[in-house]
């Protein structure tokens, strides 16, 4: 659609937003690298070798936006096996070779690969992938260092270990177990504090550059040896030069044997069920909706996990922590990825002696927090709410894995599923029978609306979702679709959670996606889960009221407003604000709002990234819909943030004469000549003389809100004054310029 | 009477005077309109024996009776309905809900393959619909995927499919407006046609189509021949007969 050359202006016009992105990665992926290695019991040089690997080879071969590829949570379970059962240099040898059977699988056309298995079973594996994680570096991170045999005997010994370290003698291990406890308070309370210059620097960075000032100041201040036990100190981090001169030697030789081929295939299944994952849930956080070909992304992870291994790095994956990241520093393209790896190459060139002076329980407690959020109870509550058997299903998964292996785990998971299935509809042909039959249609309905149907029938669950994707995938995501399952007599909830992922970004790309037919459903009780997953948090908030809601309604009735507590169920009126494009709104609640409903005070719940970098925040914003167009604007304060934007490539406009304004204020949008014109001396001179509020117009809406955080009741009624305000202001503006023209 | 053609009754089993009174005192009420029939009793083995007759008296169309659907073990196994249907050299019109009061046919789906039956079955489709009186007939055009032969993996080949489908669509429809324009235009003058493209397997999605606008008869193509094999790996026609839509109509 749009001309190539522009396509390449865009490009360079974005560039030092995404270098600046790619630095933001590469301070994550640093750390996380080197964990993450170190986890696994590879050389902790092998996760930055990975990183740098993926980012230049993915981001050229590529077929994603805005991911973000280098070492993954998910490899650490699998690598742990392969290095304990084959050793080192034929893990490499390993890795290798699932790279060629990744490169396959997407020649093969399997991007489809993670669509096979029942969300619930997946959710399973992950926890259990985190409980390895969890339950091996625990130790570490308090300067324990044991070797059990299980995965499960080092998440039982973990009381034992918190025990102990009160019962050390030694002062270089409690200070390396303070270290890691440390740590793990940075990564726990570093997102609920919501200070912007703390936040320009990811956690797991702030760890990094604490301890190695913490090394210095012992050895520059006070002039005595660092406290922290030598072994617990990060080790083996070789200098630049040596990295590329000493390639380690991979060994072949047990590539007859079975044990070798059991790890390349389960090192083969994770990575790229990881990965297609990522790519999935990256690209609903892509602000500009661009599909990623998933396709491409494996085969050109495939290859970069073949380079990897021969250079002595692990398995490249598509990372969705690293990713959201990228995104919500404005990463726009796959340049932010390359400079992602570029970075990373000049830390270690300039700063890999400094990387010695970190101790390890801090860089483990990074990982503990991280797998720790993949087994959270939120996430075990989650799954009850869904439903009993779901639960049933992620618990079989996970014990499955602890006990056995990850690739019998998710069988187990699939199976269980299966037969839970049967179980539920009492009858085991239906989905014999069936299976094989191409059971969705699509046709364009002809008519006046022209929009597209999808009918579902027999049976719709993870074992024939891909058809039923493969349809939706044709779909232009601006366009209509309804999705009917009145002739389909089951739906399961992997279906239901992938449709609200599609409902998601087909409303934010300016389409229309509905479910129909699922009512009967309801009505007969064989189905529990297609409609408990529609509604699972309902009933959250209407019971008791709090004080402050019922404040909120003596203020509605005060001010002849309406008060509603309850969640609301339209959050996509917000999706075309600006502010909201890299966010996901999770609720609205605590509603006043006027009898038009074009005048809403709201708290509201929305969150940014994702997984570990998965930050929730709540607010209190004010909605005004406007009955007449304005142009499209952001205002704010001038900050410091503001002028790192700058650098990043973002404009300030300025308005004439008005000096106080320019300096005070940052204002931001496209069409600089139609904001000049709108911001006139009357709407200039009210923000001048008001308090700062955040003022984002989307055209025919304004959106006003201060703080990231839920307002009290004084400054809802300072925020309710201060929009009514702006209105009468901003219809003043266009009387005047009415009467002008 | 309503396509002034002769009924012919094919029973199964010995002739016998008590059967003959029956089947006169089920007909009475059409002798009235002005039916003809001709009752003929052929013993033997079901499938075999209809046949038979079909070949002897030069029969233009079957009509059966059958289930909506067949179990697990008939459907490999055979009933006799779709065994007839398979093997049959004639047209068939297999009905799914008999009922004594007439239910009047208002809407009629027709296939609009490329393929050579088709045109018959189009003009098949427009002389029902117009003797049944029915109100609507759509033309349905399956594209399969392979015709469309690009792989929708991101935003760039997703347009690019589109613009094929759009284009494959323009020429189903020209080559469906040629066979139209051929049709008698006493057939046409009271029936609202539209043509419907879908995207799905052939044969397979025009059922679940029929179904979806609630099609009172489906016109198919006739079956080729079909062996074993096909009902282990079913296409085409076979789609519809292990699941019947709604009454059908196969025009050879």
């Amino acid at each position: 659609m749009s001309p190539k050359k522009s396509t390449i202006k865009e490009f360079f016009a974005s560039l030092p937003k995404n270098i600046f992105s790619g630095f933001v990665v590469s301070l994550i992926a640093l750390p996380l690298g080197l964990g993450l290695a170190m986890a696994s019991e590879i050389p902790p040089i092998a996760g930055i070798i990975t990183a740098v690997v993926g980012g230049l080879l993915v981001s050229f071969l590529g077929g994603s936006h805005v991911t973000i590829t280098g070492p993954g949570n998910g490899m650490v379970g699998v690598l742990l096996v392969a290095v304990t059962t084959l050793g080192l240099e034929a893990t490499y040898a390993a890795i290798v070779c699932s790279g060629i059977l990744i490169l396959l699988l997407g020649f093969l056309r399997m991007g489809k690969l993670a669509d096979f298995f029942p969300s619930s079973a997946i959710q399973g594996m992950l926890a259990a992938i985190g409980l390895i994680i969890l339950g091996k570096q625990f130790h570490i991170m308090l300067a324990n260092k044991l070797s059990l045999e299980r995965s499960l005997d080092y998440l039982l010994a973990i009381p034992e270990t918190i025990f102990g370290v009160f019962q050390y003698e030694n002062t270089g291990l409690v200070y390396a177990a303070l270290a890691g406890v440390l740590a793990l308070a940075i990564m726990v309370f570093y997102p609920r504090i919501r200070n912007k210059y703390l936040q320009l620097i990811p956690a797991p960075m702030w760890i990094v550059l604490l301890s190695i000032a913490f090394s210095y100041y012992f050895e520059l201040i006070v002039q005595s040896p660092n406290p922290i036990s030598e072994n617990y100190m990060l080790s083996g981090i070789p200098p630049a030069g040596e990295i590329i001169s000493q390639l380690p030697s991979l060994n072949f030789g047990p590539v007859g044997s079975f044990p070798f081929w059991i790890s390349v295939f389960s090192i083969t299944l994770i990575a790229s069920i990881e990965s297609l994952l990522s790519i999935k849930a990256v690209d609903k956080l892509d602000p500009q909706k661009r599909r990623s070909n998933a396709n491409r992304d494996l085969k050109a992870l495939g290859l970069a996990t073949i380079g990897s291994g021969f250079l002595g790095g692990i398995n490249v994956v598509t990372v969705i922590a690293r990713s959201s990241v990228n995104v919500n520093n404005a990463g726009s393209n796959q340049s932010a990825n390359f400079s992602h790896a570029i970075f990373l190459i000049i830390f270690i060139a300039l700063f890999s002696t400094q990387l010695t002076r970190i101790p390890m329980p801090a860089l483990m407690a990074i990982l503990v927090y991280t797998g720790y959020k993949l087994a959270s109870p939120k996430l075990v509550r989650r799954i009850f709410s869904v439903g009993k058997e779901q639960l049933l299903i992620f618990f079989t998964t996970l014990m499955v894995t602890l006990f056995v292996d990850l690739i019998t785990g998710i069988l187990a998971g699939v199976f269980v599923t299966f037969i839970i299935h049967a179980l539920m509809n009492k009858s085991v042909s239906l989905f014999l029978r069936n299976i094989l039959k191409p059971n969705v249609l699509m046709f364009k309905e002809i008519g006046t609306k022209n929009d597209y149907y999808v009918s579902v029938k027999h049976f719709c669950s993870f074992l024939n979702y891909y058809k039923l994707k493969q349809k939706l995938d044709a779909i232009p995501q601006s366009e209509d679709v309804v999705v009917d399952f009145s002739m389909c007599e089951f739906v399961d909830h992997t279906v239901m959670d992938n449709l609200s992922g599609y409902q998601d970004v087909f409303l934010k790309s300016g389409g229309h996606f509905e479910v129909i037919g699922l009512d009967l459903h309801g009505a007969e009780s064989k189905h529990p889960f297609a409609l408990r997953r529609l509604i699972p948090d309902l009933g959250l908030l209407q019971k008791n009221l709090t004080k402050r809601q019922t404040t909120l309604q003596e203020i509605a009735d005060d001010y002849g407003m309406h008060y509603e507590a309850k969640e609301a169920e339209d959050l996509h009126f917000l999706d075309k604000f600006h502010f909201f494009t890299s966010k996901k709104v999770e609720s609205i609640y605590n509603r006043l709002f006027n009898a038009e409903k074009t005048f809403k005070v709201f708290d509201i719940n929305y969150s940014e990234g994702a997984f570990i970098a998965k930050e929730n925040v709540r607010t209190t914003m004010l909605h005004i819909n406007l009955n007449h167009e304005i142009p499209e604007f952001t205002l704010d304060r001038e900050g410091f943030l503001e002028k790192v934007y700058l650098f990043a490539g973002y404009k300030d406009i300025p308005i004439e004469n008005h000096r106080d304004f320019n300096k005070r204020f940052y204002l931001l949008g496209e069409n600089t000549a139609v904001i000049q014109e709108f911001f006139d001396d009357d709407l200039v001179h009210f923000f001048e003389s008001n308090p700062y509020y955040h003022v984002e117009s989307n055209g025919d809406s304004l959106l006003i809100f201060s703080k990231e955080r839920i307002a009290g009741v004084k400054e809802i009624k300072a925020l309710y004054d201060f929009g009514k305000r702006l209105r009468s202001v901003v219809a003043a503006t266009r009387q005047v310029e009415a009467y002008h023209s | 009477m309503l396509f002034e053609s002769k009924l012919i009754l094919i029973h199964v089993g010995d002739s016998s005077e008590e059967k003959t009174a029956k089947f006169q005192e089920i007909l009475a009420p059409f002798f009235i309109d002005g039916l003809t029939v001709d009752i003929v009793y052929e013993p033997g083995e079901p499938v075999t024996s209809i046949l038979k007759t079909v070949r002897k008296k030069k029969i233009d169309l079957l009509i059966l009776g059958a289930l909506k659907r067949e179990n697990f073990f008939k459907y490999y196994v055979g009933s006799i309905a779709r065994k007839i249907t398979r093997r049959a050299k004639c047209s068939v019109l297999l009905l799914i809900n008999p009922s004594v009061e007439r239910i009047k046919c208002k809407h009629v789906v027709v296939n609009g393959l490329k393929d050579e039956k088709t045109e018959q079955a189009i003009k098949a489709a427009f002389f029902v619909g117009s003797a049944l009186q029915a109100e609507q007939l759509i033309i349905v055009e399956e594209i399969t995927q392979q015709e469309v032969a690009i792989s929708i993996n991101d935003d760039k080949s997703l347009r690019r499919a589109n613009l094929k489908k759009e284009k494959l669509r323009r020429q189903e429809d020209s080559r469906i407006n040629t066979i139209v324009a051929s049709i008698p235009e006493k057939h046409k003058k009271d029936l609202a046609l539209r043509t419907q493209p879908i995207f799905g397997k052939r044969g397979y999605t025009i059922g679940h189509y029929a179904q979806v606008a609630r099609a009172d008869l489906l016109v198919m193509n006739g079956p080729g021949k079909s062996g074993f094999l096909d009902r282990l790996f079913p296409h085409d026609i076979e789609h519809i007969l292990t699941e019947l839509p709604t009454d059908v109509l196969l025009v050879q």
